[in-house]
């Protein structure tokens, strides 16, 4: 499965509904019992929103609904019904779906991609959230024209991993983005499977996250991301022989400069085995390695990975601290050939609220602030910088590139591409109850492995495709022109709208 | 290695149904009797355990259910549907939010701390305390072992006034008097209460959770001495009324009093000092715009103890008040710059509504924070604020018992004390008094917008 670059071809977008009986969209429509089931409405409706029905049609994908300003079409149902049976109007389940960071708009934005691996047409927003500051404020700004003789080839959204000029493999992938890591344990094997096997098919990498390396994965060994983290939990010598990419978290962004915590209810046999521990007894990830106080100490683990695995490119994975600069350049000197950033509202399966809130800095900081110190060090070149913790939308990650990343990590995207609805609980009882974060067979029975691949493929795809648009309004050929274009950016806080030259993202 | 300082938790039943952010609108009309409802899916049961409450009709499904929408998404005739509930939306203010209240009461049902998946799924950042972000320790700096840890974290913290330096005489003996000081395992003491339903219960249960943790109430002497409230254990009793009114037998029967800011407080400290040399006076000074030459002034007669009080919301008395955090962090820096701060303890209160804002109050210069609201929401208030209008309260806060209402004040702040152990942990500090003015390792909203977003889309920079 190792995607040579010239042959690789991305997957194709395959329709992959809801695996739910009702959709959640903005608008919900309901046809009464005036309906004579004439079936004009399914012949009307340019967005397949109608189902032929026994007694009436049934507006099975009222997701998919526009909404009021549909009213201004020839084709709109509610004027055209002979009967006046059908009714439009606002979801009143959408109004509580969501939070500030991840609206409403955007879940049902990203369940849209994940279904038709396209940009959503009811007129969501689907480029920022409501959090009022970082990514949600700032703006691409594109030139109004772009200069005679711009580029107009195919675009190139592949970046290298390995700059270091080390003798070590280079890896590049396809698009500048993979997946980050979510152990099993904390998540179902199907939802590991499938964000493994979208990761292989779209030719980037997953990571496994602290919990072992479960042998399904053994096929996807060239598109797995090893982690090494403090609990050692599952960490063999085979599992870091198996891999291309060897990843340390030092921390998470979600509970920096804490430790994991995997309830008991979670360590069922199989966790259990793989994790070297006794079932039903909670396990915790202590913070920090507490074979490592410094960057010396560091370097003697990086060393020792690429010693036990030559081929094998180290990813340092760590928080957002105000030195965070200083560990970047760390983490560099010890050998690393990726530094990941993790900030501050970055996914997680149970973390404290007071440290998801508060401690560490939010990614829209950290980028910037390592990009700039690494340039003056004169090492920026020879080191991948990896974002994650908050990338949410295709405009999230292109904002990070042009802040400075390389690329970005996802986790959360995935897991809504996966149809989680952000309800907070993935820690209670059984785990939860969409069947995503949860060891309970039952449950991990609601995700179908191939339907799960699809979603986060066309999800990506989805992405990839709203990335090039970025690009080409730029002027750019590759992706690797964007890294640390501050000048495409502004922050709606400190630019007036009429001191914009050029076209600002609405 | 002292004995480690644990609150005991253990859960304490609500008197009410809880007000939850929504509820389930399930409609019967239309219901094709499946043979296997989604209801009875359930992963929660929370149909099945579906009931009503008596007194107030609350359906338990508006209690439990846990947003997960399964039933939403599965009912083939799409009859269930979730709505906002505007009890909860309508609860509080803008700066007392229906999401700190309810955080508040789970702290103080279940003594735990909040815990949750997913992200962070607030606001970027915000006004008052949400506009600084704490350190964490990193390969770069060694690190702490917090709440599941097997190292210490003390929380210990000292009320009173501290020598600079000690002076011996020939022979070795002692020549500085020393000051008192009083030491308080959690630097958290109860203020007097902006607003409260009438009655003896919510004081009572006030001075129960106060000796639980072994911290200390403030309390209206003027009110302790109608009720004839004895022992003072764990009270300060502030002298509302004139300062003379106390008796020395009180005045020595306590280790700490707190007195208004009038006249020459310092003269009125020195004058309880004479009948209780042992006693810690606590001066209760109105945060406002200059307060920090009278801090200075205060703290070179002599001073204890300054108590620097914001209103409800955190905020000074100006037309245009300076928040809390950044008062406190300029009283603090002002002291240090004139090398005094060491000399007098600063105690903060107003505004503080979370375990955080303890943290970052002691970040920006606070030795100990004073709660007061929060004590309320810990007994089920939903700061509704009648009770200021004298109208009943609509959680009966009169009726607590006291034994109970010192239960849910002990969980409340058996969470704060585990929060602040994560937050001293994540930071690599062995004990709090080290996070006074520990600006180094805060991170600042508008420091980091000034650094990194202010010079953004200069064009031909790239």
């Amino acid at each position: 499965m190792v995607c040579s670059e010239d042959s690789f071809v991305f997957p194709k977008v395959e329709r992959a509904r809801s695996r739910f009986k009702n959709a959640l969209g903005k608008f919900k429509i309901i046809i009464d019992k005036r309906c004579n089931n004439c079936g004009l409405c399914i012949e009307l409706c340019p967005f397949g929103v109608f189902k032929k029905g026994a007694k009436r049609p049934k507006p099975q994908n009222d997701h998919l609904c526009i909404g009021f300003v549909c009213r201004k079409n020839p084709y709109h149902c509610v004027d055209r019904c002979p009967k006046g049976a059908i009714s439009l109007f606002v979801n009143p389940s959408f109004e509580i779906l969501g939070d500030r960071r991840w609206t409403g708009d955007l879940l049902v934005s990203t369940w849209h991609m994940a279904e038709t691996g396209s940009i959503p047409h009811q007129g969501l927003n689907y480029k920022t959230g409501d959090s009022r500051g970082g990514f949600d404020k700032l703006r691409f700004v594109f030139p109004e024209k772009l200069p005679e003789g711009t580029y107009n080839g195919e675009i190139d959204t592949a970046i290298e991993l390995n700059r270091s000029n080390d003798g070590r493999p280079n890896v590049r992938i396809p698009i500048p983005l993979y997946l980050g890591g979510m152990s099993f344990g904390s998540v179902s094997i199907t939802t590991m499977l499938s964000r493994v096997k979208a990761a292989a098919a779209l030719g980037t990498f997953c990571c496994t996250g602290e919990g072992g390396y479960p042998e399904e994965l053994i096929p996807y060994d060239d598109h797995v991301i090893t982690q090494v983290a403090t609990g050692l939990f599952g960490v063999r010598e085979e599992t870091i022989k198996r891999v291309r990419i060897v990843e340390f978290k030092y921390a998470q962004g979600a509970k920096p400069g804490l430790g994991g915590h995997l309830l008991g209810d979670k360590v069922t046999p199989r966790v259990a085995r793989m994790r070297e521990a006794v079932v039903g007894s909670a396990l915790f990830s202590p913070f920090p390695f507490h074979s490592v106080y410094s960057v010396e100490d560091h370097k003697k683990h990086v060393d020792w990975i690429k010693e036990i695995n030559p081929r094998a490119l180290v990813s340092v994975k760590v928080s957002t601290p105000t030195d965070v600069d200083m560990v970047a350049v760390g983490s560099y000197y010890a050998g690393a050939h990726i530094v990941h950033l993790d900030g501050s509202y970055g996914g997680t399966g149970a973390a404290p609220d007071i440290a998801k809130k508060n401690i560490a800095m939010p990614i829209e900081y950290a980028i910037p602030k390592v990009h700039k110190f690494l340039i003056e060090e004169g090492i920026r070149d020879r080191i991948t910088i990896i974002a994650s913790g908050g990338i949410r939308t295709a405009y999230d990650m292109a904002k990070a590139i042009a802040l400075g990343a390389d690329g970005v990590c996802l986790g959360t995207a995935d897991l809504v591409a996966l149809e989680c609805i952000r309800c907070h609980h993935c820690e209670s009882g059984r785990g939860c109850a969409r069947g995503i974060a949860t060891t309970d067979p039952e449950l991990s029975n609601l995700v179908e492995l191939k339907w799960g691949t699809q979603r986060i493929i066309n999800l990506y795809i989805a992405w990839r495709e709203q990335l090039i648009d970025i690009l080409r309004r730029l002027g750019m050929k590759s992706v690797t022109e964007l890294v640390g274009r501050y000048d495409t950016l502004v922050h709606l806080d400190y630019v007036k709208k009429e001191e914009v030259r050029g076209e600002m993202e609405d | 290695m002292p004995k480690k300082y644990h609150i005991h938790t253990s859960s304490v039943q609500n008197r009410l149904p809880k007000i939850i952010k929504s509820g389930v609108i399930a409609w019967e009309e239309g219901c094709l009797k499946c043979a296997r409802c989604v209801k009875k899916e359930c992963v929660y049961k929370v149909y099945e355990k579906r009931g009503l409450d008596g007194e107030s009709m609350v359906d338990s499904t508006d209690t439990m259910c846990m947003d997960c929408f399964r039933c939403v998404q599965n009912c083939p005739n799409r009859l269930i549907q979730k709505g906002i509930n505007p009890l909860y939306r309508d609860m509080g203010d803008e700066y007392w939010t229906p999401d700190i209240i309810s955080n508040i009461w789970f702290q103080a049902e279940t003594g735990r701390i909040p815990v949750s998946g997913a992200g962070y799924g607030g606001p970027f950042s915000g006004p008052g305390f949400d506009s600084m972000w704490t350190d964490m320790s990193e390969i770069v700096r060694p690190t702490r072992d917090g709440i599941h840890g097997r190292e210490y974290i003390s929380t210990t913290v000292d009320i009173g006034r501290k020598p600079m330096y000690l002076e011996f005489g020939d022979d070795g003996s002692l020549l500085t008097p020393i000051p008192p000081l009083v030491e308080i395992p959690l630097p958290v003491i109860f203020d007097l209460l902006p607003f409260s339903p009438p009655g003896d219960n919510i004081p009572q249960s006030l001075i129960a959770g106060a000796r639980s943790i072994n911290t200390y109430v403030i309390m209206k002497w003027s009110y302790l001495k109608e009720k004839g409230i004895s022992p003072l254990q764990n009270i300060i009793p502030f002298l509302d009324g004139n300062t003379d009114d106390i008796e020395e037998g009180v005045i020595k029967s306590i280790p700490i009093i707190e007195i208004p800011d009038r006249g020459e407080p310092v003269s009125v400290q020195n004058r309880l000092n004479e009948i209780n040399p042992q006693l810690v006076v606590m001066i209760r000074v109105e945060l406002a715009p200059g307060i920090e030459e009278k801090a200075c002034d205060l703290t070179k007669k002599g001073a204890h103890t300054l108590h620097l009080c914001a209103d409800e919301f955190g905020n000074e008395q100006a037309e245009k008040p300076l928040f809390i955090k950044d008062r406190v962090r300029s009283v603090h820096g002002t002291l240090v710059e004139k090398g005094i701060r060491d000399q007098v303890t600063l105690l903060a209160s107003g505004g503080i509504a979370m375990a955080e804002h303890m943290a970052k109050l002691i970040i920006c210069g606070a030795d100990c924070v004073a709660v007061d609201i929060p004590l309320l929401v810990a007994m089920e208030c939903r700061i509704c604020r009648r009770c200021k209008e004298g109208l009943s309260c609509p959680a009966k806060l009169e009726t607590v018992e006291p034994q109970w209402g010192g239960k849910r004040i002990t969980n409340l702040m058996g969470g704060w004390h585990n929060q602040l152990l994560e937050v001293l942990g994540a930071m690599g500090m062995r004990e709090v008094r080290r996070l006074r003015g520990e600006m180094g390792r805060a991170m600042f909203f508008e420091d980091l917008e000034r650094e990194v977003f202010s010079n953004l889309g200069q064009r031909g920079q790239g």
